[in-house]
């Protein structure tokens, strides 16, 4: 069982926790105007990498947040987590910082 | 019987309690202390189990949980468990094993006959022999095969223990509780750090168990476990001990799994306490001494009774006091296998000699043995066996010649060198190095924060377990934020160094085709298997293991694995390293399956939801169906009446008269914020700004795809706050999926959800005479039809309770539900049923509710939809606000797969014979008999008999079903097609008018 | 009529669970409850109508003189009071914001309490809870929403050898059943 750092309640056992899917998929902002072929992409396309992947989690037993989480996919190793609605971190800047 | 096969002073049995046991109906003694191999051992019993595949006659080869081939049944009926090893079975007074895998019996077994036929059953041999035709391997190979070549049956009865879990955290954790492990615990200990140290052997000590020469800072070892066990509980409750504690996983971030083995060892055990218990452990740092196992030399005839590992040999007689033979050969590769014969010697046991595969053998040990007059030939392997149920002689050749010399003995100890026990490691998904000069795989590069100290790392010495342990716990406990104290050096005497080990099959003058040197006991491979394998193609050991199955069995290869890899890797004409190593995997020893299970079970497997007026619902007949979690009444039975009939008869009732219904189950959300209309419109399909104050609306909720998710009534309490009602099973997903809209997409918006699901029972009455029922109970509100109309909602009390009552309908009648505080449920329940005697209404259950409903086309979410519903396929587009500029879902209603003229429409569906029932599933199609692979046109999602119009109907999705009114289609079942008429899918009170009295 | 209305507990029927000398669960008195949601400022106004000063730091209970406000998230708190409190404290705290943004929502009877105490608290409640109970990692005041098994409670530490849990009144069989099962353990 992983334990997942959230940004609010610290290193908390995953049982307590909810998998949301990828972040940093922006609901586009004037839906309506969005070409079907942007719309599917948005709704259904992901990137699945294998690495390091940007994922969104909510501490649903916990204090009910969601917020991003930088995973490595193969590892399973938690480089970062923070709060929902914060910029992307720099995914190269944070290998470094996690092989020194 | 004889307890002469007892050594005078040796072992930590006691000799003052004696046990009484039975193995295969016959009476036998022993002592507490023993295990039941150690026991059998003792009364002269060797051959405990048949083979797995050739039902070949098997005794003891290890002393511990790498036992292949001792595996046996233990207790009766219900408490029979099969499969556990002999020898970490604790003997208690009154025990009951069986031998497994033989009939009639263990001395004569029928199945015996395949080790005849053993040239069919090579390697691969299911691949090859069982291929054709395609359906025997189900109904006929896979069968015999099975209980030809099999392991003890589990009991069919449920199982009367009970097993419990606990999690732990700890700063260290040390694994195992040899000399490595307790040097490391008590280091940590000392540092002040929380530890578990946990062994899964019944005592603490591991292998000092069994020594008798060593002593430790001047001291006997056995003392030095007693003085040091004594300090570790001084440290309590900082310091768990676990004996008979298997750690068998270790998983990411240093999550260890342990079973604790709580009262197999008794004989009459605390009814309260587990079995077994499971220990999930969160350490933040692992100190790993697991020792190493011994490995057997593979000769041909490696496997009778009487042959066994020479370090189990010298444990049964130093720790359990047995002497497992009168005349010992001993075959070896390894210095501490001299150390068997010293000991073995010294509790009487005969030693013909000693045979080393090695040119030379001159160590400390090898002198002292010839020393003691023992007999040792070097350049000389052991080359074979005879003896049927016990082994009677040893085949000894001299390396490159083809004599061999039989030489008379009833015992054969093997030791081929040691293999560190790296399997937890591995698991942790350390890396391991192949360490040329031993010729062992030993711990390289640690991904999780662990270390190994002792055997377990391929180190060889007491004093550099002891050492490694005592700086491994003090680094342990120091990287965990504790850093009390020093380690301080430590002083061994009295064992001499041990060297040595040899990888594969041992060299013969036989003809390899004709013999049989097993590799792997338990499963019954044989180097020449592994040979096949490699020239069949495998290159992988991966491969070979499973052309094989080598170190596939329970025991995982603990034995086996080293000599399958040498042999293969000597065939492909490869190094070691370069062939692999196969994964090591969870559980390290077999564990119960109800230790998995734990409280897992009966009315605790899951949560068991009931609402506040279940017991009145229990107490008046009801029958319960499961939704979700929820317990909720389906019926109510009246004497007599099956469910069909009580359906019937509730619905009748409601539409003549009235019925209450529990909705409580029914998700409750309160939506509360300046912004609640604003988010309301951008949650649900339809418009809430406009909706007033004491109104009530049908809410419906898409997924961003478009597809109908969930639906329920929305009532308005103030400007600022909604009442949102849920699907049953919908509730935790909804919330969910709202906060994650609030929380990441419209985060401006001020508005807060909390779930009132459980602040409220809801009392549901329906029917033409609802309002006359609760009328009497209702405090300040007016509810007539005027003041209170279809579709509001008024605060008020009834009985003296707040209660939020809502005008609304799930059946096409007059309705209200009443919500109030969950507490008071029952009561105002109750009043309410009094009332409601006078008008002779019924309680009705969920099955009358989607009756009711369907007569009225109302959809169900999860009946009628299935994730690819849209509001337009459920004819529900007046729900969609039409002015919005966006809501979730919105952009998906327009993509071109969901505006297809074709897409799955839901229609009403009559039977041609007015009586016949259709299956809900069943497919739909446009002709009776459609040629294989058509594809159906839709599917029956409900299907009743109704009381109102006297016959069945059915709701259903069919492609275009609104432009197939009055067609008829067909539901092909296996005894026929039915023949069906499309139709709307309102059956009752098309116009509402019911709903507005 | 109200007098005559039977308020039933969640814990109606259920065996009580002590192991004399180790640990003791013992359902808590009815009391009032609210989940409060706001930002900061509207908590620090709402400390002035509950009594209590809400904790504007994570995973922490305040107590006062019989209330009690336990932060859950970073814009959650459950207020705990006496039974009957409701109309008061709503008015108060409705009172104390004045109109500021925030949401009050009852849950008197969504909730419900017990608490477990002895010198085996921290070992029963082991059995399901996945969090480190020692008192260094689980200090007294220290409080949040977990998970007990398969049900989500509220965890608070009232002393050091006494645990209050809060759940939604439905799952309270299944706890105190896993919870009666493993005190046989204790």
């Amino acid at each position: 069982m992983l334990l997942i750092p959230c940004p609010h309640c610290g290193n908390r056992p995953e049982l307590e926790f909810r998998y949301a899917g990828e972040a940093h998929i922006a609901r586009p902002a004037d839906p309506s105007s969005t070409s079907d072929q942007d719309w599917a992409e948005y709704l259904y396309f992901r990137s699945n990498p294998k690495g390091l992947h940007i994922e969104r989690w909510r501490h649903v037993s916990g204090c009910a947040r969601f917020f991003n989480c930088v995973r490595d996919t193969v590892s399973d190793k938690i480089l970062k987590t923070y709060p929902a609605g914060q910029p992307k971190p720099d995914l190269e800047a944070l290998v470094k910082e996690a092989g020194q | 019987m004889s307890m002469s096969l007892r050594t005078t002073k040796t072992g930590r049995i006691d000799r003052t309690r004696p046990l009484s046991f039975r193995f295969d109906g016959e009476l036998y003694r022993g002592f507490h202390g023993d295990t039941l191999a150690s026991a059998l051992l003792a009364n002269g019993v060797h051959l405990m189990g048949r083979s797995f595949k050739y039902h070949r006659p098997r005794g003891v080869v290890t002393a511990g949980s790498d036992e292949p081939n001792a595996l046996v049944s233990v207790g009766v009926d219900a408490k029979h468990t099969p499969n556990l090893r002999a020898t970490q079975v604790e003997l208690y007074d009154g025990l009951v094993a069986q031998s497994q895998n033989r009939w009639p019996s263990l001395s004569f077994d029928v199945g015996a006959i395949n080790n005849l036929l053993s040239p069919l059953f090579v390697a691969g041999f299911y691949y090859k022999t069982f291929m054709w035709p395609n359906v025997a391997w189900k109904k006929l190979y896979e069968p015999i095969i099975r209980r030809a070549a099999g392991l003890g049956t589990a009991s069919s009865e449920p199982d009367p223990d009970h097993y419990s879990t606990r999690y732990a955290h700890c700063d260290v954790m040390v694994i195992g509780s040899g000399p490595a492990g307790l040097a490391a615990a008590l280091s940590a200990a000392r540092a002040g750090a929380r530890v578990i140290l946990c062994d899964e052997q019944a005592e603490l000590g591991g292998s000092l168990l069994s020594e008798l020469h060593a002593s430790i800072d001047g001291k006997p070892a056995s003392q030095w476990i007693v003085d040091t066990i004594a300090e570790l509980r001084g440290f309590s409750p900082t310091v768990t001990m676990l004996p008979r504690t298997q750690a068998f996983g270790y998983f990411a971030q240093n999550f260890v799994g342990l079973v604790e083995r709580v009262t197999d060892h008794l004989a009459k055990p605390d009814p309260k306490l587990p079995r077994d218990r499971l220990w999930q452990v969160r350490a933040k740092e692992v100190v790993i001494a697991t020792g190493a196992h011994e490995r057997p030399l593979v000769f041909p005839d490696n496997d009778r009774p009487g042959i066994m590992l020479a370090d189990a040999a010298r444990i049964f007689a130093n720790r359990y006091g047995v002497r497992p033979g009168g005349r010992a050969v001993i075959a070896t590769a390894h210095d501490s296998a001299y150390q068997a014969a010293l000991d073995l010697k010294a509790a009487g046991v005969a030693i013909a000699m000693v045979t080393d595969v090695r040119k030379e053998a001159n160590g400390p040990l090898p002198m002292a043995a010839r020393a003691a007059g023992i007999r040792v030939e070097t350049g000389t392997a052991i080359t074979g066996s005879t003896g049927r149920l016990r082994v009677n002689a040893a085949l000894v050749s001299k390396l490159g010649t083809d004599g061999e010399e039989a030489v008379p003995c009833d015992l054969i100890l093997m030791c081929g060198g040691w293999t560190p026990s790296v399997h937890l490691f591995s698991q942790s998904r350390g890396k391991l190095v192949f360490d040329e000069a031993r010729q062992v795989f030993i711990p390289g590069t640690s991904a999780q924060a662990e270390r190994s100290a002792g055997a377990c790392k391929g180190s060889e010495t007491l004093l550099a377990a002891l050492e490694e342990g005592f700086a491994a716990g003090h680094d342990a406990a120091a990287k965990a934020g504790f850093s009390k104290g020093n380690v301080k050096p430590v002083k061994v005497g009295g064992v001499i160094e041990a060297h040595g080990g040899f990888l594969g099959a041992v060299p013969h003058p036989h003809d390899a085709g004709r013999v049989k040197a097993f590799v792997d006991f338990q499963n019954d491979v044989t180097a020449k298997d592994i040979k096949l394998a490699t020239r069949e193609g495998m290159r992988s050991i991966e491969h070979v293991k499973r052309y094989t199955t080598t170190g596939m069995a329970t025991d995982q290869g603990k034995l086996s694995n080293m000599n399958a890899l040498a042999i293969a890797a000597e065939a492909l004409g490869k190094p070691i390293p370069a062939v692999g190593l196969t994964t090591f995997r969870q559980p390290y020893t077999p564990i119960s399956f109800g230790a998995m299970a734990n409280h897992s079970r009966g009315d605790l497997f899951d949560p068991v939801r009931k609402t506040a007026t279940h017991a009145w619902a229990q107490s008046h007949g009801a029958i319960f169906e499961d939704v979700g979690l929820w317990k909720r009444a389906w019926y109510f039975p009246k004497a007599g009446e099956d469910m069909h009939a009580a359906v019937l008869r509730e619905c009748k009732t409601v539409r003549d008269s009235a019925g209450l219904f529990d909705a409580s189950t029914l998700g409750k959300i309160e939506v509360v914020g300046p912004d609640a209309a604003e988010f309301m419109n951008l949650l649900y399909t339809n418009p809430w700004s406009k909706l007033e104050v004491g109104r009530c609306r049908y809410g419906l909720m898409l997924n961003e795809a478009g597809f109908v998710m969930d639906d329920g009534v929305v009532g308005r309490i103030a400007e600022d706050r909604f009442h949102v009602t849920t699907t049953t099973g919908g509730a935790p997903r909804v919330l969910n999926h709202m906060e994650d809209y609030l929380q990441t997409e419209f985060p401006n918006l001020k508005v807060a959800l909390t779930s009132t699901t459980e602040q409220y029972a809801v009392v549901a009455v329906q029917g033409p005479n609802a309002r006359k029922i609760i009328a009497p109970l209702i405090e300040g509100i007016d509810i007539s039809n005027e003041a209170m109309p279809h579709m509001s909602l008024r605060l008020g009390k009834i009985c003296g309770v707040q209660t939020r009552l809502f005008r609304m309908s799930f059946t096409g009648e007059l309705g209200f539900e009443v919500n109030v505080p969950a507490d008071y449920g029952q009561a105002v329940w109750e009043a309410i049923w009094a009332e409601a005697q006078k008008y002779e209404a019924c309680a009705y259950g969920t099955e009358t509710m989607h009756v009711l409903r369907a007569e009225k086309g109302y959809i169900i979410v999860g009946q009628e939809t299935d994730g690819t519903v849209t509001p337009n396929d459920l004819g529900l587009d007046w729900a969609i606000g039409k002015t919005k500029a966006d809501f979730v879902g919105k952009r998906s209603l327009i993509r071109p797969d969901l505006v297809k003229a074709d897409r799955k429409q839901l229609v009403g569906l009559l039977t041609v014979e007015p009586q016949k029932m259709l299956e809900e599933g069943a497919q739909i199609t446009l002709v009776g008999n459609p040629p294989a692979g058509t594809s159906a046109l839709g599917h029956v999602t409900s299907s009743y008999q109704s009381a109102g119009l006297g016959r069945s109907f059915a709701l259903a999705i069919v492609s275009a079903g609104r432009s197939r009114m009055g067609e008829t289609l067909y539901v092909p079942m296996p005894d026929g097609p039915i023949a069906v008429t499309v139709t709307d899918p309102v059956f009752y009170d098309k116009e509402g008018a019911k709903l507005h009295v | 009529m109200s007098d005559v209305m039977t308020r039933r507990s969640a814990f109606e029927g259920l065996h009580p669970i002590e192991v004399v000398g180790a640990v003791t669960v013992a359902p808590v008195p009815y009391g009032t409850r609210f989940s409060f949601r706001g930002d900061s400022k509207a908590a620090s106004a709402c400390s002035k109508g509950f009594g209590v000063m809400l904790p504007n730091t994570l995973l922490k209970a305040e107590s006062d003189d019989g209330r009690t406000a336990i932060s859950l998230g970073p814009d959650e708190w459950l207020l705990i009071a006496a039974d009957g409190e409701v109309e008061a404290l709503e008015a108060a705290i409705g009172k104390a914001l004045n109109k500021q943004h925030h949401s009050l929502v009852d849950i008197s009877h969504r909730n419900t309490a017990f608490t477990v105490s002895g010198p085996k608290a921290e070992t029963l409640l082991a059995s399901g809870c996945l969090l480190d109970l020692h008192l260094s990692a689980f200090p007294v005041g220290m409080a949040t929403r977990t998970i007990y098994s398969k049900a989500d409670i509220v965890l608070w530490r009232t002393a050091p050898d006494t645990f209050h849990v809060e759940l939604w009144r439905s799952f309270v069989p299944f706890v105190w059943g896993l919870l009666e099962e493993a005190s046989g353990e204790m």
